[in-house]
């Protein structure tokens, strides 16, 4: 199988955003960068695909020249080959995104002649959230693509697949024939960790980067802003024993016991 | 004891509550504190600073003896707490030259009284048998290696604290400002309201430089990197159930430890480069990913120390199910020389600083600050730690970070005694440096200055006196048997020597002879001309240092002290001028530049230059005199600490230059000689007995002690008297003794010369230990290449301390036979000092 997974560079999750002084980004001086939670249950699913039936796997990701950090990552978990779509430094908008993913994926697929069988995303960034991507790069490739799923079922020498995604009350079934894309989220199945021997892979690893001319989309964003946070205050609910049915009644009440 | 609101008035207010913050506030108040307050931006029992991060480990052995001191303390008060756990450490060689340290490591080990032993490759990989053993030349056991939990130890500390003492625990509380009135400090703001205190002590770690900032003083640190990571799970650690059940490694080669932690192992480095942070840009507790000590990993720095990992743990880290589970760049604080931040800010009375402080020493550091808080001196010497140790250029940001930068690969490195700094250097350059220069002097550097440690243009007295260098590379290294010819060659005829370095200060004024009768030890109020030797003491009666006053006029004096302790003098003398005003400070280290001139022509060469009468008769020993050569006014000093006739020579600093050509003039046709600070410092004092601070005299010893106890004790009060007195009454505790080496020969028939730091040992091999649990070891050593023999200055316990008794030398793994040639100051050249007195 050959497998593409497209991946976005994204500040990492920790303490409350920070807003750039413009208040248009967040303020990433004291954050590291990562792929977001889906993104890694989809590298790992398509190393456990290739590790099953065989074939590669390329991460693919439109960003600045520092995205090559999260293409290593992902080698380092496993995958095969990483591609840089530069795209200079600005937030890169749904629709250029779209664009520039789709054209690296034809790219790829005249120089070896044969579509990926399956191309993967994540349900949504962690950052901007648009839920978008995925649908617009299928739809230009003319692939079927299913989103939300949490469950991958791949029958190559059939060259169909089936997507599973969970419902309140149940799970949504899909078979597409391959090939195919699919956005998934976390659940999916539990990512490693990367090796330390990957690590040293990956850091030796070979990224293909590409410049391509990116016509600028649609959309624009005017402007962030982080809810008022409450500082937390410390209640002592009493001392020594007389305290226990306080402790009792909170418990209760944040439902604990 | 935890409060929304702050009282209004406190005792003492303490700026962070890492591990050295809590250790403070239970010694404090178990010293009588009564009302305490404890204040931290962050929430309890983590409030994001290096202690919620540190590997937690410790190493009991230092080369330094402050340092093993404090570490001991610390375990026995985390052991005590109940936080501590045994789990033994190796350290290991991949190299020969590794090796030869391990060896000098196990001297340190048996100075200080740890237990510790050279293991071979099988024994190393017995003990973790997931070593790779092919590497591993040879390894250093420590079984009483350990891990704390420092958090647990800081709630536990507050909890006590908080039985004996008001202690009021503010925690999330921001300090806006410590306000200050006539240099001292008088007020904490905070954003739960004001506290008025006269006591603050700032014990921030990183933000300490932006604490002291508010109220005017320094502290100089810088935030840095040190790398780990946390690989696993690894079913060989998981299933010992434990935190740690394996000895801590550290592989020293590649300075890098590895230790079990839970199922993991944690991966440290101290091998990449320095990456060092500015105190105001670290992250706030909002903005921190993790916490604000704990930045984003960056991994092209860790690469190459993962593939050292690798190949040490290869059998438990080379697998593709053991993954990188978490890893971070952790801030730890920094120092230009390495050593911690201790004691009251020379800038603002009142405010101490306690930073720069690892885990390993912290609850020993809080301990002995307040003890100095509270009595004004510690059991354990901290003078090393003192930060009133720093020259102004030594505060700057620019020095800090050159310093910090080349000292952090030397955190597992191994460090030669006499190693030099190669950053920041020409900081002070005496107006001799450019004739020093062009004879080819080898600079070494104290407080910023540069002085010639030898000069190469001396190479030919080698073959005059007949100097054989030493055969073994770690011996020579940073060391020149020129430095012998040149002490021949002074003895013999002349030597010019460049002493401006010493650090010189002028008081003054009509309260001038009380103030100075209360700082030192000898009588003051002697007559205008008079050199005054004076021990200046502790409170506890321990040294804080010795120099020399000169009494200039009835009012007025200049003190001369050493390069080495200038800034600390400084901030003591100027800390006890009297508050009426009486008594004026002045320090004028800048303004004057000092040669010496030294040897049985010394005479010949200077009264051929001054028409001043410098005969014995016309000027004597000890004494000064305003003296004229050619143009240049000089201050002639009649003294030595070579033990040798002649005169340190005090000129203008612009003068500097035209003195130094006429004296090396008028001292040709006399064989002059220009000598390095290899002669004046080692060889020459050595040979006079003479004790140097920071060597033999240090806090935990007294005059008596260091045989420099004066026959009278002077009428009027001084710091350390009551001590002084006890001390002169009982019985001699310790004699400082000079030792001569019998055989340098080792075990391959190679001559070894001590370097100092070394055991010293009973002939069957026993470590010695004075009444008072002080070790023996070697204060000094070097060369005395005219009493042909090579020289170590040690404490011996008074029964041992008998000349004729032969003891050992343990250096480099092996032991060498010594004996004591003087027991007290007597030196072992020119006992009646007939020489100087000439």
């Amino acid at each position: 199988m050959r497998i593409m997974v497209c991946v976005k560079r994204v500040p990492a999750s920790g303490g409350a955003p920070q807003l750039t002084e413009d208040g248009r980004g967040i303020d990433t001086r004291h954050l590291s960068f990562t792929v977001g939670p889906h993104e890694e249950c989809a590298i790992e699913e398509a190393v456990q695909l290739v590790e099953r039936f065989g074939g590669s796997v390329t991460v693919l990701t439109v960003g600045p020249a520092e995205a090559e950090e999260q293409l290593r990552f992902a080698i380092s978990l496993g995958a095969d080959h990483g591609i840089l779509v530069e795209a200079g430094p600005d937030e890169v908008d749904p629709q250029a995104t779209a664009f520039a993913l789709t054209e690296a994926i034809r790219d790829g697929e005249a120089a070896s002649g044969a579509p990926f069988d399956l191309i993967m995303f994540g349900n949504e960034s962690p950052d901007a959230g648009h839920y978008q991507v995925g649908v617009r790069v299928a739809c230009a490739l003319g692939r079927p693509i299913v989103g939300g799923v949490k469950g991958i079922d791949v029958d190559p020498d059939a060259g169909r697949v089936r997507f599973r995604r969970d419902t309140p009350g149940g799970a949504e079934v899909f078979e597409a024939a391959l090939p195919a894309a699919v956005a998934v989220r976390e659940g999916l199945n539990l990512p490693r960790y990367p090796s330390m021997r990957g690590r040293l892979r990956a850091r030796k690893a070979e990224i293909t980067e590409l410049r391509p001319h990116v016509p600028a989309g649609g959309l624009r964003r005017i402007r962030l802003r982080v809810p008022e946070q409450q500082r937390p205050e410390t209640v002592v609910l009493g001392h020594g024993a007389s305290a226990a049915p306080a402790v009792v009644d909170l418990l209760e009440e944040l439902e604990v016991v | 004891m935890n409060a929304s609101t702050l009282p209004v008035r406190a005792d003492v207010v303490v700026i962070g509550a890492g591990i050295v913050g809590n250790s403070i506030v239970h010694h404090l108040a178990d010293l009588g504190w009564s009302s305490i307050v404890l204040v931290d931006k962050g929430p309890l029992p983590d409030p994001g600073g290096s202690t919620g991060h540190a590997s937690n480990f410790i190493f009991p052995v230092d080369h330094s003896r402050e340092l093993t001191d404090l570490t001991l303390d610390s375990m026995r008060q985390y052991e005590k707490l109940g936080v501590l756990t045994t789990c033994g450490g190796i350290e290991i060689a991949r190299t020969e030259e590794r090796e030869e340290e391990l060896r000098r490591r196990m001297s340190s080990a048996t100075a200080w009284g740890i237990d510790a032993e050279l293991i071979d490759a099988a024994r190393a990989v017995e003990l973790v048998p997931f070593l790779n053993g092919e590497l591993i030349r040879s390894a250093f056991w420590t079984p009483s290696v350990a891990v704390v939990d420092p958090l647990q130890a800081g709630a536990l500390m507050r909890e006590q604290a908080a039985a004996v003492a008001s202690l009021t625990v503010a925690a999330n509380t921001e300090v806006l400002g410590i306000d200050t009135e006539h240099g001292h400090v008088v007020r904490v703001r905070t954003d739960r309201g004001d506290v008025e205190t006269s006591t603050v002590v700032i014990a921030c770690g990183v933000w300490s430089p932006r604490i002291a900032r508010m109220a005017g003083a320094t502290i100089p640190l810088t935030p840095a990197v040190h790398q780990m990571m946390d690989v696993g799970p690894i079913p060989e650690l998981a299933v010992t159930g434990v935190e740690i059940a394996y000895p801590i490694v550290r592989d020293m080669d590649t300075l890098m430890y590895e230790r079990q932690s839970g199922a993991d192992l944690e991966i440290g480095s101290y091998a990449h480069r320095p990456i060092l942070h500015e105190p105001d840009h670290i992250p706030s507790l909002a903005a921190a990913q993790l916490s604000p000590t704990q930045l984003p990993f960056t991994a092209s720095d860790f690469d190459p120390q993962m593939e050292d990992a690798l190949e040490l743990f290869g059998s438990i880290l080379d697998r593709e199910d053991v993954g990188v589970r978490h890893a971070i760049n952790g801030l730890l604080s920094l120092t230009p020389d390495g050593s911690p931040l201790l004691g009251e800010t020379p800038e603002v009375s009142g405010l101490w600083s306690a930073a720069a402080v690892w885990i390993k020493e912290g609850p020993g550091v809080g301990r002995m600050v307040a003890e100095w808080m509270t009595h004004g001196t510690a059991e354990i010497d901290l003078h090393t730690a003192d930060i009133a140790r720093f020259y102004p250029h030594q505060r700057t940001r620019a020095h800090v970070r050159a310093r910090t930068s080349e000292g952090f690969n030397k955190t597992y490195g191994i460090v030669h005694p006499r190693e030099q700094w190669s950053s920041s250097r020409q900081q002070r350059l005496s107006p001799f440096y450019d004739r020093e220069q062009a004879l080819e002097a080898e600079f070494f550097e104290v407080g910023g200055w540069e002085r010639p440690q030898w000069y190469e243009s001396n190479r030919g007295l080698l073959d005059e006196f007949g100097i054989d260098d030493r055969p073994h590379e770690w011996d020579r290294r940073w060391w020149s048997p020129i430095i012998n010819a040149e002490h021949r060659a002074m003895r013999d005829r002349v030597a010019m020597i460049d002493v401006s370095a010493f650090a010189q200060f002028e008081v003054f004024g009509p309260g001038v002879v009380d103030y100075l009768q209360h700082l030192i030890v000898a009588n003051a109020d002697r007559k205008v001309g008079r050199l005054i030797y004076t021990p200046v003491l502790a409170p506890n009666g321990g040294f804080r240092s010795d120099l020399t006053v000169v009494r200039l006029g009835d009012e007025r004096y200049r003190v001369i002290t050493g390069g080495a302790d200038g800034a600390r003098d400084a901030a003591w003398f100027a800390r006890h001028l009297p508050a009426d005003g009486s008594v004026g400070f002045a320090d004028v280290t800048s303004a004057v530049c000092t040669l010496g001139l030294w040897g049985p022509r010394a005479r010949g060469v200077l009264s051929s230059v001054t028409g001043d009468d410098v005969s014995n008769d016309g000027f004597g020993f000890a004494t000064a005199q305003e003296i004229e050569i050619g143009t240049v006014p000089v201050l002639a000093l009649r003294v030595s600490y070579v033990g040798e006739l002649g005169w340190e020579l005090h000129a203008p600093f612009e003068q500097g230059k035209l003195l130094w050509d006429i004296i090396a003039e008028a001292g040709r046709p006399h064989g002059i000689v220009p000598a390095g600070i290899g002669v004046y410092g080692t060889t020459g004092r050595l040979e006079k007995g003479y004790r140097l601070m920071g060597a033999e005299l240090s806090s935990e010893y007294t005059p008596v002690d260091a045989g420099l106890a004066f026959p009278k004790v002077k009428d009027h009060d001084f710091i350390g008297k009551n001590a002084y007195l006890r001390a002169r009454e009982r019985e001699a505790v310790a004699v400082l003794c000079t030792l001569t080496v019998d055989d340098h020969l080792d075990s391959t028939g190679r001559r070894r010369y001590p370097q100092g730091g070394e055991p010293i040992l009973t002939p069957t091999g026993e470590r010695i230990v004075d009444r008072l649990g002080r070790p023996s070891y070697v204060t000094s050593a070097g060369a005395g290449p005219s009493v042909d023999a090579y020289l170590l200055m040690a404490y011996l316990p008074a029964e041992l301390a008998v000349e004729g008794t032969s003891l050992l030398v343990q250096y480099m793994g092996e032991r060498y036979p010594v004996t004591v040639a003087r027991a007290g100051r007597v030196p072992l050249f020119d006992p009646d000092d007939a020489r100087m007195k000439a």
